[in-house]
Protein backbone atom coordinates (compact mmCIF):
# COMPACT_ATOMS: atom_id res chain seq x y z
CA UNK A 1 0.00 0.00 0.00
CA UNK A 2 1.27 3.52 -0.71
CA UNK A 3 1.67 5.86 2.07
CA UNK A 4 -0.83 8.91 2.23
CA UNK A 5 0.53 12.21 2.35
CA UNK A 6 -1.26 15.16 3.05
CA UNK A 7 0.39 18.84 2.64
CA UNK A 8 -1.79 21.17 3.87
CA UNK A 9 -1.15 24.35 2.52
CA UNK A 10 0.19 25.32 -1.21
CA UNK A 11 2.25 27.60 -0.81
CA UNK A 12 6.21 27.75 -1.41
CA UNK A 13 6.95 25.40 1.56
CA UNK A 14 3.94 23.10 1.12
CA UNK A 15 4.05 23.05 -3.02
CA UNK A 16 8.10 22.55 -2.82
CA UNK A 17 7.51 19.21 -0.24
CA UNK A 18 4.63 17.94 -2.04
CA UNK A 19 6.62 18.49 -5.61
CA UNK A 20 10.03 16.48 -3.75
CA UNK A 21 7.96 13.92 -1.86
CA UNK A 22 6.36 13.20 -5.34
CA UNK A 23 9.31 12.81 -6.79
CA UNK A 24 10.87 10.90 -4.26
CA UNK A 25 8.33 8.43 -3.12
CA UNK A 26 6.95 7.39 -6.96
CA UNK A 27 5.14 4.38 -6.15
CA UNK A 28 5.60 4.35 -2.55
CA UNK A 29 3.09 7.57 -2.21
CA UNK A 30 0.03 9.14 -2.64
CA UNK A 31 0.91 12.95 -2.16
CA UNK A 32 -1.87 15.70 -1.88
CA UNK A 33 -1.83 19.02 -1.37
CA UNK A 34 -4.93 20.71 0.38
CA UNK A 35 -5.60 24.18 -0.19
CA UNK A 36 -8.39 27.13 0.46
CA UNK A 37 -8.40 28.56 -2.44
CA UNK A 38 -6.03 26.47 -4.95
CA UNK A 39 -3.97 29.97 -5.58
CA UNK A 40 -0.37 30.29 -5.63
CA UNK A 41 0.95 34.07 -4.30
CA UNK A 42 4.51 35.21 -4.82
CA UNK A 43 4.36 37.42 -1.30
CA UNK A 44 7.33 39.33 -2.13
CA UNK A 45 5.79 40.69 -4.90
CA UNK A 46 3.26 42.69 -3.05
CA UNK A 47 5.54 45.38 -2.01
CA UNK A 48 6.67 46.74 -5.50
CA UNK A 49 2.80 46.65 -6.12
CA UNK A 50 2.08 48.82 -3.59
CA UNK A 51 5.16 51.20 -4.87
CA UNK A 52 3.76 51.23 -8.64
CA UNK A 53 6.95 49.04 -9.63
CA UNK A 54 4.76 46.05 -10.54
CA UNK A 55 1.25 45.30 -11.40
CA UNK A 56 -0.21 42.07 -9.33
CA UNK A 57 -0.63 39.64 -12.18
CA UNK A 58 2.51 37.98 -11.93
CA UNK A 59 2.13 37.69 -8.38
CA UNK A 60 -0.37 34.36 -8.52
CA UNK A 61 -0.79 31.43 -10.54
CA UNK A 62 -2.73 28.78 -10.30
CA UNK A 63 -1.53 25.92 -8.01
CA UNK A 64 -1.77 23.37 -10.28
CA UNK A 65 0.28 24.74 -12.52
CA UNK A 66 2.96 24.46 -9.97
CA UNK A 67 2.76 20.72 -8.78
CA UNK A 68 3.49 17.24 -10.02
CA UNK A 69 0.91 15.77 -12.00
CA UNK A 70 1.42 12.80 -9.48
CA UNK A 71 -0.02 14.99 -6.69
CA UNK A 72 -3.46 15.09 -6.51
CA UNK A 73 -4.98 18.90 -5.49
CA UNK A 74 -7.78 19.34 -2.91
CA UNK A 75 -9.07 23.03 -3.05
CA UNK A 76 -10.93 23.10 0.12
CA UNK A 77 -10.46 24.42 3.51
CA UNK A 78 -9.29 22.18 5.91
CA UNK A 79 -10.60 22.17 9.43
CA UNK A 80 -9.13 20.01 11.84
CA UNK A 81 -6.52 18.17 11.75
CA UNK A 82 -7.41 14.66 14.00
CA UNK A 83 -3.93 13.15 14.71
CA UNK A 84 -4.75 10.37 16.64
CA UNK A 85 -7.26 9.47 13.60
CA UNK A 86 -4.70 10.16 10.87
CA UNK A 87 -7.52 12.32 9.32
CA UNK A 88 -8.34 15.92 8.18
CA UNK A 89 -11.95 17.20 8.31
CA UNK A 90 -12.93 19.30 5.71
CA UNK A 91 -15.24 22.65 5.28
CA UNK A 92 -17.96 20.86 3.45
CA UNK A 93 -18.10 17.71 5.35
CA UNK A 94 -15.49 15.46 3.93
CA UNK A 95 -12.10 14.06 5.36
CA UNK A 96 -8.98 12.59 4.29
CA UNK A 97 -6.90 10.29 6.04
CA UNK A 98 -3.52 10.23 6.11
CA UNK A 99 0.01 8.30 7.23
CA UNK A 100 1.63 11.51 7.52
CA UNK A 101 0.43 15.61 7.18
CA UNK A 102 2.51 18.44 6.47
CA UNK A 103 1.12 21.78 8.17
CA UNK A 104 2.13 24.37 5.36
CA UNK A 105 -0.79 26.47 6.95
CA UNK A 106 1.34 29.47 7.03
CA UNK A 107 0.09 32.60 8.99
CA UNK A 108 -2.93 34.81 9.17
CA UNK A 109 -3.48 38.72 9.20
CA UNK A 110 -5.37 39.83 12.96
CA UNK A 111 -6.01 43.63 11.22
CA UNK A 112 -8.94 43.25 14.25
CA UNK A 113 -6.55 42.85 17.11
CA UNK A 114 -5.29 46.81 17.18
CA UNK A 115 -8.47 49.56 17.78
CA UNK A 116 -8.58 51.80 14.53
CA UNK A 117 -5.43 49.63 12.41
CA UNK A 118 -8.29 48.94 9.35
CA UNK A 119 -9.71 52.00 9.02
CA UNK A 120 -6.64 54.05 9.97
CA UNK A 121 -3.93 52.42 8.36
CA UNK A 122 -2.44 50.78 5.28
CA UNK A 123 -0.51 47.53 4.50
CA UNK A 124 1.21 45.65 1.99
CA UNK A 125 0.91 42.56 3.34
CA UNK A 126 -1.98 40.91 1.11
CA UNK A 127 -2.53 42.19 -2.59
CA UNK A 128 -5.46 43.67 -2.12
CA UNK A 129 -3.79 45.85 0.57
CA UNK A 130 -0.73 46.50 -1.49
CA UNK A 131 -3.46 47.84 -4.48
CA UNK A 132 -4.86 50.03 -1.94
CA UNK A 133 -1.92 51.70 -0.54
CA UNK A 134 -0.47 51.64 -4.14
CA UNK A 135 -3.90 54.49 -4.88
CA UNK A 136 -3.06 55.91 -1.68
CA UNK A 137 0.53 57.21 -2.23
CA UNK A 138 -0.71 57.99 -5.75
CA UNK A 139 -3.13 60.70 -4.26
CA UNK A 140 0.04 61.80 -1.48
CA UNK A 141 1.16 65.20 -1.79
CA UNK A 142 3.01 65.67 0.82
CA UNK A 143 3.12 65.05 4.70
CA UNK A 144 3.65 62.69 7.66
CA UNK A 145 4.32 58.68 6.64
CA UNK A 146 4.49 56.46 9.61
CA UNK A 147 5.42 53.06 8.93
CA UNK A 148 5.28 50.69 11.61
CA UNK A 149 4.73 47.05 13.44
CA UNK A 150 1.71 46.04 14.97
CA UNK A 151 2.90 42.74 16.39
CA UNK A 152 5.91 40.41 16.45
CA UNK A 153 6.88 37.88 14.94
CA UNK A 154 5.70 38.77 11.69
CA UNK A 155 6.02 37.47 7.85
CA UNK A 156 9.55 39.04 6.19
CA UNK A 157 10.87 41.00 8.54
CA UNK A 158 13.35 43.37 6.56
CA UNK A 159 9.81 44.61 4.74
CA UNK A 160 8.84 47.72 7.05
CA UNK A 161 12.86 48.46 6.61
CA UNK A 162 12.89 48.16 2.78
CA UNK A 163 9.17 49.92 2.48
CA UNK A 164 10.79 53.22 3.96
CA UNK A 165 13.91 52.95 1.86
CA UNK A 166 11.41 52.47 -1.13
CA UNK A 167 9.19 54.93 -0.75
CA UNK A 168 11.58 57.75 -0.16
CA UNK A 169 13.24 56.90 -3.53
CA UNK A 170 9.27 57.02 -4.44
CA UNK A 171 8.81 60.76 -3.17
CA UNK A 172 12.14 61.87 -4.88
CA UNK A 173 11.11 60.65 -8.01
CA UNK A 174 7.61 62.53 -7.80
CA UNK A 175 9.30 65.63 -6.09
CA UNK A 176 7.48 66.03 -3.21
CA UNK A 177 10.17 64.60 -0.79
CA UNK A 178 10.94 67.98 1.00
CA UNK A 179 7.69 68.36 1.73
CA UNK A 180 7.63 64.64 3.53
CA UNK A 181 8.85 63.44 6.63
CA UNK A 182 9.36 59.24 6.52
CA UNK A 183 9.40 57.51 9.92
CA UNK A 184 10.58 54.30 11.07
CA UNK A 185 8.09 53.14 14.17
CA UNK A 186 10.69 50.08 15.57
CA UNK A 187 9.06 47.84 18.08
CA UNK A 188 13.17 47.33 19.46
CA UNK A 189 15.43 49.31 19.92
CA UNK A 190 17.23 49.82 16.82
CA UNK A 191 15.38 49.48 13.14
CA UNK A 192 15.61 45.97 12.64
CA UNK A 193 15.17 42.71 14.66
CA UNK A 194 18.89 41.59 13.66
CA UNK A 195 21.31 44.04 15.18
CA UNK A 196 24.28 43.22 12.54
CA UNK A 197 21.81 44.06 9.93
CA UNK A 198 20.63 47.59 11.94
CA UNK A 199 24.27 48.50 11.92
CA UNK A 200 24.30 48.54 8.12
CA UNK A 201 20.84 50.07 7.55
CA UNK A 202 21.00 52.64 10.13
CA UNK A 203 23.44 54.85 8.85
CA UNK A 204 21.54 54.75 5.21
CA UNK A 205 18.26 55.85 7.14
CA UNK A 206 20.19 58.85 8.63
CA UNK A 207 21.73 59.26 4.94
CA UNK A 208 18.40 59.22 3.33
CA UNK A 209 16.82 61.27 6.19
CA UNK A 210 14.81 58.88 6.97
CA UNK A 211 13.57 58.80 10.64
CA UNK A 212 13.83 56.22 13.32
CA UNK A 213 11.68 56.29 16.65
CA UNK A 214 12.59 53.05 18.75
CA UNK A 215 10.91 50.94 21.00
CA UNK A 216 7.09 51.99 19.45
CA UNK A 217 4.75 48.92 20.17
CA UNK A 218 1.60 49.88 18.01
CA UNK A 219 -1.61 49.61 20.78
CA UNK A 220 -3.73 51.79 19.43
CA UNK A 221 -5.53 54.09 15.60
CA UNK A 222 -7.42 56.58 16.29
CA UNK A 223 -8.43 56.82 12.43
CA UNK A 224 -10.27 60.72 13.24
CA UNK A 225 -7.60 62.32 15.19
CA UNK A 226 -4.62 60.80 12.98
CA UNK A 227 -2.35 59.21 15.37
CA UNK A 228 -0.79 56.34 16.54
CA UNK A 229 -0.53 55.17 20.08
CA UNK A 230 2.01 52.69 21.17
CA UNK A 231 2.05 50.47 24.42
CA UNK A 232 4.83 52.56 25.62
CA UNK A 233 3.31 55.65 26.30
CA UNK A 234 4.11 57.45 22.79
CA UNK A 235 1.17 59.17 20.30
CA UNK A 236 2.18 60.15 16.69
CA UNK A 237 0.66 62.47 14.25
CA UNK A 238 0.31 60.90 10.87
CA UNK A 239 -1.14 62.10 7.25
CA UNK A 240 -0.45 58.31 5.82
CA UNK A 241 -0.25 55.21 8.06
CA UNK A 242 1.53 51.47 6.53
CA UNK A 243 1.63 48.36 9.44
CA UNK A 244 1.92 45.18 9.28
CA UNK A 245 -0.94 43.93 11.22
CA UNK A 246 -0.83 41.38 14.09
CA UNK A 247 0.15 37.67 12.66
CA UNK A 248 -1.03 34.31 14.55
CA UNK A 249 -1.25 30.95 13.22
CA UNK A 250 -4.26 29.83 10.84
CA UNK A 251 -7.85 28.79 12.31
CA UNK A 252 -7.44 24.98 11.49
CA UNK A 253 -4.46 24.83 13.90
CA UNK A 254 -6.17 26.76 16.68
CA UNK A 255 -9.13 24.29 16.27
CA UNK A 256 -6.91 21.09 16.32
CA UNK A 257 -5.44 21.88 19.37
CA UNK A 258 -1.85 21.91 17.65
CA UNK A 259 -0.68 25.76 18.34
CA UNK A 260 0.36 27.57 20.98
CA UNK A 261 -1.22 30.39 22.73
CA UNK A 262 -0.67 32.47 19.50
CA UNK A 263 -1.40 29.51 17.22
CA UNK A 264 2.00 28.67 16.47
CA UNK A 265 2.82 25.15 15.77
CA UNK A 266 6.07 24.39 18.24
CA UNK A 267 8.47 21.98 15.70
CA UNK A 268 11.47 20.66 17.00
CA UNK A 269 14.23 23.19 15.48
CA UNK A 270 16.04 20.35 13.26
CA UNK A 271 13.61 17.33 12.29
CA UNK A 272 10.71 19.85 11.80
CA UNK A 273 8.49 17.32 13.54
CA UNK A 274 5.63 17.99 15.75
CA UNK A 275 4.51 15.89 18.48
CA UNK A 276 6.01 12.61 19.23
CA UNK A 277 4.09 10.27 17.13
CA UNK A 278 6.59 10.88 14.33
CA UNK A 279 3.89 11.51 11.49
CA UNK A 280 3.28 15.09 11.73
CA UNK A 281 5.66 18.11 10.54
CA UNK A 282 5.25 21.68 9.92
CA UNK A 283 7.09 24.59 8.14
CA UNK A 284 7.05 27.77 7.24
CA UNK A 285 5.53 30.54 8.47
CA UNK A 286 3.06 28.14 10.42
CA UNK A 287 5.60 27.24 12.99
CA UNK A 288 6.97 29.08 15.95
CA UNK A 289 10.56 28.64 15.21
CA UNK A 290 12.82 31.43 16.47
CA UNK A 291 13.79 32.20 12.92
CA UNK A 292 12.38 34.38 10.17
CA UNK A 293 8.93 34.11 8.73
CA UNK A 294 9.97 34.05 5.31
CA UNK A 295 9.58 32.14 1.99
CA UNK A 296 13.29 31.52 2.09
CA UNK A 297 12.96 29.69 5.29
CA UNK A 298 10.15 27.43 3.91
CA UNK A 299 12.47 26.68 0.86
CA UNK A 300 15.30 25.23 3.06
CA UNK A 301 12.92 23.75 5.43
CA UNK A 302 10.86 21.80 2.60
CA UNK A 303 13.85 19.30 1.53
CA UNK A 304 14.45 18.25 4.94
CA UNK A 305 10.75 17.80 5.88
CA UNK A 306 10.46 15.79 2.67
CA UNK A 307 13.66 13.57 3.49
CA UNK A 308 12.53 12.98 6.39
CA UNK A 309 9.05 11.71 5.47
CA UNK A 310 10.65 9.42 2.75
CA UNK A 311 12.88 7.81 4.76
CA UNK A 312 10.14 6.56 7.35
CA UNK A 313 7.92 5.43 4.16
CA UNK A 314 10.95 3.13 3.04
CA UNK A 315 11.80 2.46 6.48
CA UNK A 316 15.01 3.78 7.60
CA UNK A 317 16.00 6.38 9.92
CA UNK A 318 15.88 10.31 8.80
CA UNK A 319 19.26 11.68 9.39
CA UNK A 320 18.31 15.05 7.43
CA UNK A 321 17.86 18.12 10.18
CA UNK A 322 17.25 22.08 9.11
CA UNK A 323 20.14 24.13 10.00
CA UNK A 324 18.07 27.60 10.29
CA UNK A 325 19.20 28.26 7.07
CA UNK A 326 17.77 31.85 5.42
CA UNK A 327 18.53 33.74 2.88
CA UNK A 328 16.86 36.86 1.75
CA UNK A 329 17.43 40.27 -0.05
CA UNK A 330 16.47 43.56 1.43
CA UNK A 331 15.91 46.43 -0.91
CA UNK A 332 17.66 49.69 0.23
CA UNK A 333 16.19 51.67 -2.48
CA UNK A 334 18.18 53.61 -5.64
CA UNK A 335 18.73 49.99 -7.34
CA UNK A 336 20.72 48.44 -4.39
CA UNK A 337 20.04 45.38 -2.20
CA UNK A 338 22.20 43.89 0.37
CA UNK A 339 21.47 40.16 1.53
CA UNK A 340 20.90 38.33 4.52
CA UNK A 341 22.32 34.93 5.08
CA UNK A 342 22.51 32.91 8.32
CA UNK A 343 21.37 29.96 10.28
CA UNK A 344 20.66 28.80 14.12
CA UNK A 345 24.47 29.47 14.89
CA UNK A 346 25.83 31.67 12.39
CA UNK A 347 24.36 35.57 12.30
CA UNK A 348 24.08 37.42 9.08
CA UNK A 349 26.71 39.81 7.92
CA UNK A 350 25.76 41.91 5.69
CA UNK A 351 27.22 43.63 2.96
CA UNK A 352 27.16 47.50 1.84
CA UNK A 353 24.23 47.41 -0.50
CA UNK A 354 24.98 47.24 -4.34
CA UNK A 355 23.55 47.03 -7.53
CA UNK A 356 24.53 43.63 -8.29
CA UNK A 357 21.98 42.26 -5.44
CA UNK A 358 18.98 44.46 -6.32
CA UNK A 359 20.13 42.56 -9.65
CA UNK A 360 20.19 39.25 -8.04
CA UNK A 361 16.64 40.54 -6.10
CA UNK A 362 15.40 40.75 -9.57
CA UNK A 363 16.49 37.93 -11.79
CA UNK A 364 15.13 36.05 -8.23
CA UNK A 365 11.61 37.54 -8.59
CA UNK A 366 11.84 36.76 -12.29
CA UNK A 367 12.45 32.88 -11.80
CA UNK A 368 10.88 31.94 -9.14
CA UNK A 369 7.40 30.65 -10.68
CA UNK A 370 10.17 28.56 -12.67
CA UNK A 371 12.61 26.93 -9.89
CA UNK A 372 11.31 27.36 -6.21
CA UNK A 373 8.21 25.24 -6.39
CA UNK A 374 9.40 22.15 -8.60
CA UNK A 375 12.73 22.13 -6.39
CA UNK A 376 15.12 23.43 -9.29
CA UNK A 377 16.59 25.62 -7.57
CA UNK A 378 19.74 24.02 -5.40
CA UNK A 379 19.46 24.70 -1.98
CA UNK A 380 23.10 25.59 -1.77
CA UNK A 381 23.24 28.74 -3.82
CA UNK A 382 26.84 29.40 -5.52
CA UNK A 383 26.37 33.18 -5.04
CA UNK A 384 29.62 35.20 -5.40
CA UNK A 385 29.49 38.01 -2.23
CA UNK A 386 29.87 40.86 -4.85
CA UNK A 387 32.42 44.00 -3.97
CA UNK A 388 30.28 46.32 -5.55
CA UNK A 389 30.11 49.85 -4.90
CA UNK A 390 29.46 51.31 -1.33
CA UNK A 391 25.96 52.86 -0.61
CA UNK A 392 26.70 56.61 -1.63
CA UNK B 1 16.26 34.89 45.78
CA UNK B 2 13.45 37.12 45.26
CA UNK B 3 10.37 37.11 47.86
CA UNK B 4 7.79 38.81 45.75
CA UNK B 5 5.10 36.94 44.21
CA UNK B 6 5.47 36.25 40.88
CA UNK B 7 1.88 36.00 38.52
CA UNK B 8 3.25 35.44 35.28
CA UNK B 9 6.75 33.25 34.54
CA UNK B 10 8.27 33.35 31.12
CA UNK B 11 10.95 30.41 30.30
CA UNK B 12 12.58 32.64 27.33
CA UNK B 13 15.99 30.81 27.55
CA UNK B 14 17.65 29.42 24.71
CA UNK B 15 15.43 32.18 22.94
CA UNK B 16 17.90 34.13 20.65
CA UNK B 17 17.50 38.56 21.06
CA UNK B 18 14.64 39.58 20.31
CA UNK B 19 12.92 36.85 21.43
CA UNK B 20 12.80 37.28 25.40
CA UNK B 21 12.36 41.42 25.04
CA UNK B 22 9.26 40.19 22.62
CA UNK B 23 7.74 37.57 25.30
CA UNK B 24 7.64 40.06 28.04
CA UNK B 25 6.17 43.01 25.82
CA UNK B 26 3.46 40.45 24.82
CA UNK B 27 2.85 39.21 28.69
CA UNK B 28 2.54 43.54 29.83
CA UNK B 29 0.20 43.74 26.95
CA UNK B 30 -2.20 40.94 28.22
CA UNK B 31 -1.50 41.38 32.04
CA UNK B 32 -3.02 43.23 34.42
CA UNK B 33 -2.22 46.76 36.66
CA UNK B 34 -0.04 45.63 39.12
CA UNK B 35 1.16 41.59 37.70
CA UNK B 36 4.65 40.64 38.36
CA UNK B 37 6.28 38.88 35.41
CA UNK B 38 9.51 36.95 35.65
CA UNK B 39 11.31 36.37 32.84
CA UNK B 40 14.18 33.71 32.40
CA UNK B 41 16.73 34.78 29.51
CA UNK B 42 20.09 33.30 28.14
CA UNK B 43 20.41 35.88 25.65
CA UNK B 44 23.14 38.47 26.42
CA UNK B 45 21.31 41.42 24.51
CA UNK B 46 18.47 40.92 27.16
CA UNK B 47 20.56 42.62 29.95
CA UNK B 48 20.70 45.76 27.90
CA UNK B 49 17.41 45.17 26.07
CA UNK B 50 14.96 44.61 28.55
CA UNK B 51 16.04 47.25 30.72
CA UNK B 52 16.13 49.88 28.27
CA UNK B 53 12.25 48.87 27.12
CA UNK B 54 11.66 49.14 31.41
CA UNK B 55 12.95 52.60 30.95
CA UNK B 56 10.88 54.11 27.99
CA UNK B 57 7.87 52.07 28.88
CA UNK B 58 7.66 53.24 32.38
CA UNK B 59 7.05 49.67 34.15
CA UNK B 60 9.21 48.76 36.85
CA UNK B 61 12.48 46.27 36.80
CA UNK B 62 11.55 44.84 40.65
CA UNK B 63 15.09 43.19 40.39
CA UNK B 64 17.56 41.39 38.31
CA UNK B 65 18.72 37.88 39.51
CA UNK B 66 21.50 36.43 38.01
CA UNK B 67 21.43 32.47 37.75
CA UNK B 68 23.08 29.01 36.55
CA UNK B 69 23.90 30.71 32.78
CA UNK B 70 21.11 32.76 32.46
CA UNK B 71 19.43 36.13 34.13
CA UNK B 72 15.69 36.50 35.89
CA UNK B 73 14.28 39.87 35.47
CA UNK B 74 11.20 40.41 37.74
CA UNK B 75 8.84 42.92 36.35
CA UNK B 76 5.80 44.84 37.44
CA UNK B 77 3.32 46.22 34.97
CA UNK B 78 2.49 49.80 36.64
CA UNK B 79 0.69 51.24 34.34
Amino acid sequence: MPAKVLVLGGGVGGTLTANLLAEELGRDGEVSVVDPTGMHHYQPGYLYVALGQANGRWLVRDERSLLRRDVRLVVERATKVDTEAGSVHLERGGSLDFDYVVLATGARLMPDRIPGLLEGSYEFYSLEGAQRLREALRRFTGGRIRVGVAGIPYKCPPAPVEFVFMVEEYLRRRGIRDRSQITLLSPLNRAFTIESASKVIQPIMEQRGIELTTFFNVEEVDPSAGTVSSLEGEKVEYDLLVLVPPHRGQQVIDDSSLGDASGWLPADKHTLQVGDDGRVFALGDATNLPISKSGSTAHFEAPVVASRIASLVKGSAPKDNYGGKVMCFLETGNGRSTVLRFDYEHPPAPPQPSRLWHAAKWMFNRLYWHTVPQGRLPDTLPLPIPTGRSES
Amino acid sequence: MTTVNIDRSIDARGMPCPGPLMSLIGAIREGELGDVIEVLSSDEGSKTDIPAWLEKSGHELVETVPDDGFMRFIVRKTR
